[in-house]
């Protein structure tokens, strides 16, 4: 505990079944151990060591079915947790969406797991962030940064013999440096599953750079602009478009819904130059090879050259539409094109570069057009160079037809969605027609 | 930071959340770890034992898509060593377990004090010795039959999809905090949290158009028991639509806002321009909990969430000056841990603070922020003001915001009379999109319903409104506030903060409140 390898996971399962008595039983273990640490102002404000493990057990009945959990693992504790979920599940109105468990299945070995990254230490955490520390400070800047690492795995078992397991690790650091008169700001993230390919000094590099070149912004008229995004910038904005559900769409309430009736499938939605896919195997962002519900998690492709090439289907909602299962992304990579950053600044006449969003809310899901604004790093540019630093803008945009303005992709890199610390693989892109509504006097 | 989709806790156990744990038992796992901080050498140590429960209930149409609920117990231990914090958590409940994760969170604290910064100054606090405290409700929604809140979930949904709805979602969420503090100041103090949260959604798709529109019901989460669900005419504030305060009447609510949602799909889209707004505290609380409650957390203030969420343009200089006028005269808002049904109240903060009331805006002038022991010293004050919470055992706990709220109008005034002078304006009943910068200047907010205000009169419903503007411009063009027969809470279930971030509940009062002159924006387009 809390980290169980494979044989052990199933041997503690197996015992969990053993006590079942209901008609179908699924038992799921799931572990985290790992530390993070925060600071702010060049200094250690939090930081902490954790870990966890947790069993559920669901219980079912025909279309009756109930869960109950516990993070106890005594053999008393084991029994009782499956007795509560047999006592709920029997209490349970019927749900006619209920799916029987799924029997046997083989899934390959993911590549999720690194042993460098699971064998951090509050000393090694402490060693990264004090070589952040070292260039703001030298820098005459602030920082305020967070560095986590976690090692997890997951196990699923069930009565009709389906058995997953599961081990992976990540890692993530980000950085925000500020000057004291709070007139300069810049950021940089990164995110791995090996800890070896992090390095924190090179990435706060990058963010003092941008807050020295962000003093003295100046004020432009906010309205339609053509946008360089930098792949973080890009990967907050397009992590609201990636659910590519059919039962949404097919009752009418996505972006994915077709006028009159059914989905976009097979329509050509955004610009040829746009593929998106999921791949477990992607070397630079790995992922589970299966999910809770039992699917398999293999390459999908849900854009093929703009075009919606894949809509996910639960396994309820598939057999109702006669279609085959798909589970829905697990990873996102998105593919990218040649043109490197400078040459897209360098073949612009007039436009903005922005190097970060923020607090990006949903506004209109029918066109999934969305609020947010630009944030540490806002340039402007003309006549293929950057000119000068400028205030940031509120966006009012939708990603779907932002990437129905596309005009180049630079190459796809592993990048941390802001909010969510997500990894996804996304390009740089330059899009025209990006509309900012108003400005904003933060830095 | 209000997340963009509501998040579910883990899968199902009620009867778990009836058993207490014997208060003997915490405080000998309580005695244990402060013991072994103490020995390996931590100048101050604080330990939470907590058992975590929640419930929820989700249906669609005629049928449950889950009955979920999860449990979670353990313990998480913060401690100072060598003047740097240090925390660690585990869920091994034994003697063992605690400290094994007492001398880990030595080990952070001595691991990260040798990277350097100042030392860690605490706000005096005495120890209260055993104390308890209990949310004041009046119907544990725990002890409520599951069967009890399907029932009555697929009956609203059975009034809308009859209405017309083309889909409908409805949910029950419960919680539960069952937690123990206790640290080396000599506080061993008890206390058992409840909060619920109704709510439904309605969809009307029209599939030929191809457009569809959505509206929430009118409730709010609340620091309630199963009571809130419990219709009582006296807690109703009619009008355009009815409003709720600390009763709920879902039934009633799902039939209004069918009709309603109905009304919304036939809607003509706003014309931008200048507005006189009237907003409803079902929409206020959310500007008030971003434009207001944010702003005025002090570590943000200070930097220490400059790296996610940000910092605040209400610097310490601004404060310093007693005359920085963030709203005009009309807006007094207050710092609350202590009120009734709010998602905040709680006796002691997650630090063993005992927890009160303050002024933040006093007559439009910024007097105050929010702040927790180690800050306290800075913002000249001697004692916290109780503003520390964890989301759970295994998170550290750190300044979160208490309920921030504004003050209803001291002279009578109701909403019909505010209404009655507005030439040109917008009402808006109910939170929808929303969004601010990282220092809080620029917003833009959404709503449920837009009722368009000529020459004094409602005259329809509007479709595709939000309103931009700037924090400090928008509050001084706050030109009335109701009375206080008008005031209610609303809420955020699910604020987050932090890195890793956490989740804490919120709730945010008012009276309807004027505000002139302001931007609004027309959010419709087009695909293709």
């Amino acid at each position: 505990m809390p980290i169980l390898s494979k044989e052990e996971a199933q041997a503690l399962l197996k015992k969990v079944l053993s006590y079942s008595k209901a008609d179908e039983c699924e038992a799921s273990l799931f572990g985290s151990e790992g530390g993070n640490i925060r600071y702010a102002l060049n200094a250690v404000s939090t930081a902490g060591d954790i870990s966890t493990t947790g069993l559920s057990v669901t219980s079912a009945y025909g279309k009756k079915s109930a869960s109950a959990n516990i993070d106890e693992f005594d053999d008393a504790a084991l029994e009782r947790v499956v007795r509560r979920s047999e006592e709920l599940a029997q209490l349970a109105p019927e749900n006619p969406e209920r799916e029987e468990m799924p029997g046997p299945a083989t899934f390959k070995e993911a590549i999720t797991y690194n042993p460098k990254t699971a064998a951090m230490t509050p000393d090694t955490r402490a060693d990264l962030v004090a070589k952040s520390l070292d260039v703001t400070k030298k820098a005459g800047l602030s920082a305020a940064g967070f560095l986590e690492n976690s090692t997890t795995f997951s196990a699923v078992m069930n009565s009709k013999g389906f058995f997953a397991y599961n081990k992976g690790t990540n890692v993530i650091f980000s950085v925000t440096t500020r000057n004291d008169a709070g007139t300069a700001s810049g950021y940089a993230a990164r995110g791995f599953t090996d800890v070896s390919k992090l390095d924190t000094e090179s990435a706060t590099r990058i963010a003092t750079m941008k807050a020295n070149a962000s003093i003295g912004a100046r004020a432009l008229e906010p309205g339609k602009y053509t946008v360089i995004l930098e792949p973080v910038a890009a990967t907050y904005l397009l992590e609201n478009m990636f659910r590519f559900d059919a039962r949404s769409a097919d009752e009418g309430r996505s972006f994915l819904s077709k006028k009159g009736g059914g989905t976009r499938l097979g329509e050509q939605l955004m610009d040829e130059k746009v593929t998106i896919y999921s791949d477990p195997f992607d070397p630079d962002l790995p992922a589970s090879t299966w999910g809770r519900d039992g699917l398999p998690r293999e390459k999908t492709v849900w854009i093929d050259k703009g075009v919606v090439k894949t809509l996910s289907y639960n396994r309820y909602y598939a057999k109702k539409k006669g279609v085959a299962p798909q589970a829905g992304p697990e990873n996102i990579i998105m593919m990218g094109g040649n043109t490197s950053l400078e040459e897209m600044i360098k073949s612009t006449e007039k436009g903005i570069l922005v190097s970060r969003l923020w607090y990006i809310r949903m506004v209109d899901p029918q066109v999934l057009l969305l609020t947010g604004l630009t944030r540490d790093g806002t340039f402007y540019i003309e006549n293929g160079e950057i000119k000068f630093p400028v205030k940031n803008f509120r966006f009012n945009e939708s990603p779907v037809i932002m990437l129905n303005n596309l005009e180049a992709l630079g190459k796809p890199e592993r990048s941390i969605s802001v909010e969510s610390y997500r990894s996804y693989m996304i390009p740089p892109m330059k899009v025209r027609d990006f509309t900012f509504s108003s400005l904003s006097d933060a830095v | 930071m209000l997340p963009g989709l509501p998040s579910l806790g883990n899968p199902v156990d009620q009867a778990a959340a009836l058993e207490y744990v014997d208060v003997k038992i915490k405080k000998e796992l309580a005695d244990a770890a402060l013991n072994t901080a103490k020995a390996k050498g931590a100048s101050y140590a604080d330990v939470r034992i907590g058992r975590y429960f929640n419930q929820a209930i989700i249906t669609r149409e005629n049928r449950v898509q889950n009955i979920g609920s999860g449990e979670s117990y353990g313990v998480g231990i913060r401690v100072i060593a060598n003047g740097c914090w240090g925390f660690a958590a585990t869920n091994l409940m034994t003697k063992e377990g605690m400290a094994a994760t007492a001398a880990k969170a030595v080990a952070v604290a001595k691991a990260n004090a040798k990277i350097g910064g100042k030392p860690v100054e605490l706000a005096p606090q005495k120890g209260y010795g055993e104390v308890s405290w209990k949310t004041p409700i009046e119907k544990n929604a725990f002890e409520v039959p599951i069967k009890e809140k399907v029932d009555l979930l697929l009956n609203a949904n059975g009034i809308a999809t009859a209405a017309g709805a083309s889909f409908v979602n409805s949910s029950i969420f419960a919680i539960n905090e069952q937690k123990y503090f206790a640290s080396t100041d000599g506080s061993y103090i008890d206390q058992d949290i409840h909060r619920i949260y109704p709510n439904f959604t309605i969809s009307k798709v029209d599939r030929e158009l191809g457009v569809f529109e959505t509206i929430r019901g009118s409730s709010s989460p609340k620091g309630l028991g199963y009571e809130y669900l419990t219709p009582s005419d006296a807690e109703k504030v009619t009008g355009v639509v009815t409003r709720y305060k600390n009763r709920y009447d879902l039934l009633e609510d799902i039939k209004q806002m069918s009709r309603v949602a109905s009304e919304k799909v036939m809607a003509k889209s706003v014309e931008p321009g200048k507005y006189d707004l009237v907003l409803d505290p079902s929409h206020l609380w959310l500007t008030i909990h971003e434009s207001v409650g944010h702003p005025t957390e002090l570590d943000r203030v200070l930097g220490y969430e400059a790296n996610f969420a940000g910092t605040s343009f209400l610097t310490l200089d601004k404060w310093k000056s007693k005359n920085f006028h963030f709203g005009s005269e009309h807006v007094n808002i207050v710092g609350d841990k202590l009120q009734y049904g709010s998602l905040g109240a709680v006796g002691y903060d997650d630090e063993g603070v005992k927890c009160g009331k303050w002024d933040i805006i006093k007559d439009g002038v910024l007097v105050n922020y929010q702040a927790i022991r180690d800050q306290a010293h800075i913002i000249g004050l001697n004692a916290s003001q109780g503003c520390c919470y964890a989301q759970s055992w295994s998170d550290v706990q750190f300044q979160r915001m208490p309920n921030v709220s504004l003050q209803p109008g001291k002279t009578p005034l109701s909403v019909d009379e505010m209404i009655k002078n507005v030439k040109k304006g917008i009402y808006i009943i109910g939170d929808g999109s929303f969004s601010i910068d990282q220092q809080r200047y620029n917003f833009q907010f959404g709503g449920q319903m837009f009722y368009e205000i000529k020459d004094g009169k409602i005259v329809g419903m509007l479709n595709d409104v939000a309103y931009q503007a700037n924090t400090q411009e928008f509050w001084n063009s706050c030109v009335a506030v109701c009375d206080e027969k008008d005031y209610r809470l609303g809420g955020s279930f699910n604020d987050g903060k932090g890195q890793p971030s956490q989740s804490s509940a919120v709730s945010h009062g008012s009276s309807t409140a004027r505000f002139n002159g302001v931007n609004v924006i027309n959010t419709k387009r087009k695909i293709g």
